[in-house]
């Protein structure tokens, strides 16, 4: 963007060092670099372990619990995305128990929602949908609470639809850390959480939006989404949010899916060029 | 947006608040002890509330600005505690814990004596404005279960009568300055009981 280059500066944290921490994952022995979290040690040798709150290029928040993890000696469940290795840790990715736990997590996020997959923009493209899918809940074991929740379409490019929200904070984190402007927050508590834009104010009023799109890219479920798709049109693009992290951090790489050379008013939406 | 952040001096000669109420000068003497750290938004909102009763939007926009947090975050913080309160809170308070002990010892009878006597949901404040009803998550004092604050007193192994006859005593009190609202009480009961009837 700027004519003067900018000297390319090593990213601080677990790549800088060498992996020299003897940590057990599965049974397996491994290294893990220090300071890296169980969820990055996992990720990088290709250890599936579910997530929903979590989005590279924004900071942790540890709210879904659906990484938690077995660790020897310990007696409660540790996040993988919360916890740093230490030598000699002994991780248990899967268990028995440890996927009843996230089947039920998962059945609690449809019983508090209004979830309805046919009538949802993100159908075929959704985090929830997705892991639903790999817990194995074909169904929900809990009554359903049907909150009544409003729509927000007062924003010209963006509607947010509360019922579809899983109030994981990846839009807030990333209005917030990324784009600065923190137009998100979550009001209230416990069952009467909810996603607000500025004051509570309807998102069109908000004047520190940026209609930036970046908390619409971020959204895992079907609640944030540009104005006119239709069911099972979204197409969600949280990795934008870890390639503009890396960008900032100097180390970035093009994208292999087109999206960055894309220009952004080009039939509005820029994540339509994206494919799943 | 970056005027106000260039400029740190500023903010700390901020001119008063163009409604001229002399409550946000105590506001702005608790943000200078914070030395307007933005960690100190708790007890900022702690003073304002004590300061004008309730919290309104223009009260959290003014201490978000100043500790230049943004709005949705003030927003956010605010409600998330149960002792914040957004409307003009009545003469007289009653608030009822609603946790886990007083909730075991019987809490909901207490807020629903309380409802049906005076005709209000928890939350809300009578059409006179003479009485708030609220409930509170915990009051940290689970041992007097259950346990109610009345008129900023807290009361512990209440019931539901107790409770009633507390209220009524204290809104009788106004009565005894001379503006005779036991009487409107007693009034309004019987109101309140032919609305029921039909």
């Amino acid at each position: 963007m700027s004519a003067s280059p900018v000297p390319p500066t090593p990213p601080p944290g677990p790549r800088s060092a060498r992996p020299n921490v003897a940590v057990t994952l599965d049974g397996e022995e491994v290294l893990a670099f220090p300071g890296e979290t169980v969820l990055a040690l996992a990720r990088r040798l290709g250890v599936p372990i579910p997530t929903l709150c979590q989005l590279d290029g924004v900071s942790v928040y540890g709210g879904c619990r659906l990484c938690v993890v077995e660790v020897e000696g310990e007696h409660r469940l540790p996040l993988a995305c919360a916890t740093e290795v230490s030598a000699d840790m002994e991780v248990r990715s899967t268990s028995a128990e440890l996927r009843d736990h996230r089947r039920r997590i998962v059945a609690l996020l449809f019983a508090e929602g209004s979830h309805v997959c046919a009538a949802c923009v993100a159908s075929g493209a959704c985090e929830l949908q997705d892991l639903a899918t790999e817990t194995g809940v074909d169904h929900v074991p809990y009554e359903l609470t049907f909150p009544s929740h409003e729509v927000d379409a007062s924003h010209p490019f963006f509607v947010l639809d509360r019922d579809r929200c899983v109030l994981c904070t990846r839009c807030v984190r990333v209005c917030d850390e990324i784009e600065g402007a923190h137009v998100w927050d979550i009001a209230q508590r416990g069952s009467d959480a909810r996603l607000i834009a500025g004051m509570d104010q309807p998102w069109g009023e908000v004047a520190s939006c940026t209609s930036c799109g970046k908390c619409v890219a971020a959204c895992p479920t079907g609640a944030l989404y540009h104005q006119g798709t239709a069911s099972g049109e979204r197409r969600p693009d949280p990795g934008l949010i870890a390639f503009l992290a890396d960008a900032r951090a100097g180390v970035w790489e093009p994208r292999d899916n087109g999206a960055v050379s894309q220009p952004r008013d080009a039939a509005g939406p820029h994540e339509q060029g994206t494919t799943p | 947006m970056s005027d106000s952040a260039r400029s740190t001096v500023k903010a700390r000669t901020r001119e008063a608040h163009p409604s001229g109420d002399e409550r946000f000068a105590m506001i702005d003497s608790a943000l200078k002890r914070a030395r307007f750290a933005q960690d100190h938004l708790i007890e900022i909102l702690h003073v304002a509330q004590e300061v004008f009763g309730y919290i309104s939007e223009d009260v959290l926009r003014y201490v978000g600005a100043a500790l230049r947090l943004p709005p949705s975050r003030v927003y956010g913080v605010a409600t998330f505690y149960h002792l914040f309160t957004f409307d003009p809170p009545g003469d007289h308070t009653c608030t009822v814990c609603t946790g886990t002990a007083c909730y075991v010892k019987g809490a909901d009878d207490i807020v629903a004596a309380v409802q049906a006597r005076y005709g209000i949901a928890a939350g809300q404040t009578t059409a006179d404005g003479r009485l708030t009803l609220s409930t509170a998550r915990c009051l940290g004092s689970c041992g007097l279960a259950p346990v109610a604050v009345l008129d900023g007193e807290v009361r512990g192994h209440l019931d539901a009568d107790a409770v009633v006859a507390e209220i009524r005593d204290n809104l009788g009190q106004d009565g005894q300055d001379g503006s005779g609202a036991e009487a409107d009480v007693e009034r309004r009961d019987e109101h309140h009981e032919t609305e029921a009837v039909r």
